[in-house]
């Protein structure tokens, strides 16, 4: 059961509404990825912080964030914000990003493809979005591993 | 037949919300994502959407209320709620919130009050034909368990069947 461990990619989903964690959360399963949703950017920053240590003093494979979904508009910290301080931070700047937002707004689309972002994806998320995200995944392997 | 009938009934019942307008394309994928694993995700979903939307609809008329209205928290409240009715595929009740959000950028407190009287309509409206599809869904899975388990069958309801 460790190996099916190390095949399955792991998604930080970020969403301050309880309806779209819970859906996204669905999605992302239904696409067989491991997830853990988060209801705010400091929550997320908490859990990428606690999950770096742990790869420095424990285990380096296990609870590898391989992508990070996030909401863009929340209280506090924006998805945009969060996107920022991942891009800046040397251990992070790696884990792809996705921004998901309600509003169409092509400014703020093109500014978080500007920041860093691997893409931009309207609400209601899709499975079709959802199926998207391979490519994007940190630490993709191999055909022949799969 | 019994069963038969009760199916059809729901398969009617649900396909009229969506032809006047109720619910939208996005029901459907909620309906596509419920599997044998999560057998309740729509109702779950759907009771979160009831849960947050009265409260969120309380929020607003207390906003509204008061002496000097707090346009930017009206409106926010309204962003949140047009958010969970479209993920959950409430059309009307997010069309209803597109309009709102619109005089709140006015900052017209009598066409927002107008607009809340709309929002608790449709509101109010797609609850209670959601409970009804939720009531015939489950009426028509237990006569399907009952009938099944008559003629000595056992089957969970699942994708395929519908």
């Amino acid at each position: 059961m460790g190996i099916a461990a190390e095949t399955q990619f792991h998604v930080l989903a970020v969403d301050d509404s309880l309806i779209d964690r819970k859906l996204i959360e669905k999605l992302l399963k239904t696409s067989s990825f491991q997830v853990t949703a988060v209801d705010s950017g400091s929550k997320a920053l908490e859990f990428l912080g606690l999950q770096e240590e742990e790869q420095r003093n424990h285990h380096p494979q296990e609870m590898e964030v391989n992508l990070i979904i996030t909401d863009y508009s929340m209280p506090g910290m924006t998805g945009y914000d969060l996107l920022r301080k991942i891009k800046e931070s040397s251990s992070l700047k790696d884990i792809p990003v996705v921004i998901m937002s309600s509003e169409n707004i092509p400014s703020r689309i093109n500014r978080c493809l500007e920041e860093g972002a691997e893409d931009f994806f309207l609400k209601p998320v899709q499975l079709s979005d959802v199926n998207k995200l391979r490519p994007h995944l940190l630490g993709s392997r191999t055909l022949l591993e799969i | 037949m019994e069963v038969v009938q009760m199916q059809r009934r729901f398969v009617e019942y649900a396909a009229s919300l969506f032809r006047e307008g109720f619910l939208d394309g996005q029901f459907t994928q909620l309906q596509q994502l419920q599997d044998e694993s999560n057998p309740d995700f729509v109702v779950e979903v759907v009771s979160l959407f009831f849960e947050d939307s009265e409260k969120l609809l309380n929020d607003l008329s207390r906003a509204l209320d008061q002496q000097n209205v707090d346009f930017k928290r009206v409106d926010s409240h309204v962003h949140q709620l047009k958010g969970s009715s479209s993920s959950i595929g409430a059309q009307r009740v997010k069309n209803a919130c597109i309009a709102f959000r619109n005089y709140c950028e006015e900052q017209n407190t009598d066409a927002c009050l107008s607009c809340l009287q709309q929002v608790k309509q449709e509101y109010s409206l797609v609850k209670s034909k959601l409970e009804t599809l939720f009531r015939v869904s489950a009426r028509s899975l237990l006569l399907k368990d009952k009938t099944n388990l008559e003629s000595g069958f056992q089957t969970s309801f699942s994708k395929s069947d519908c």
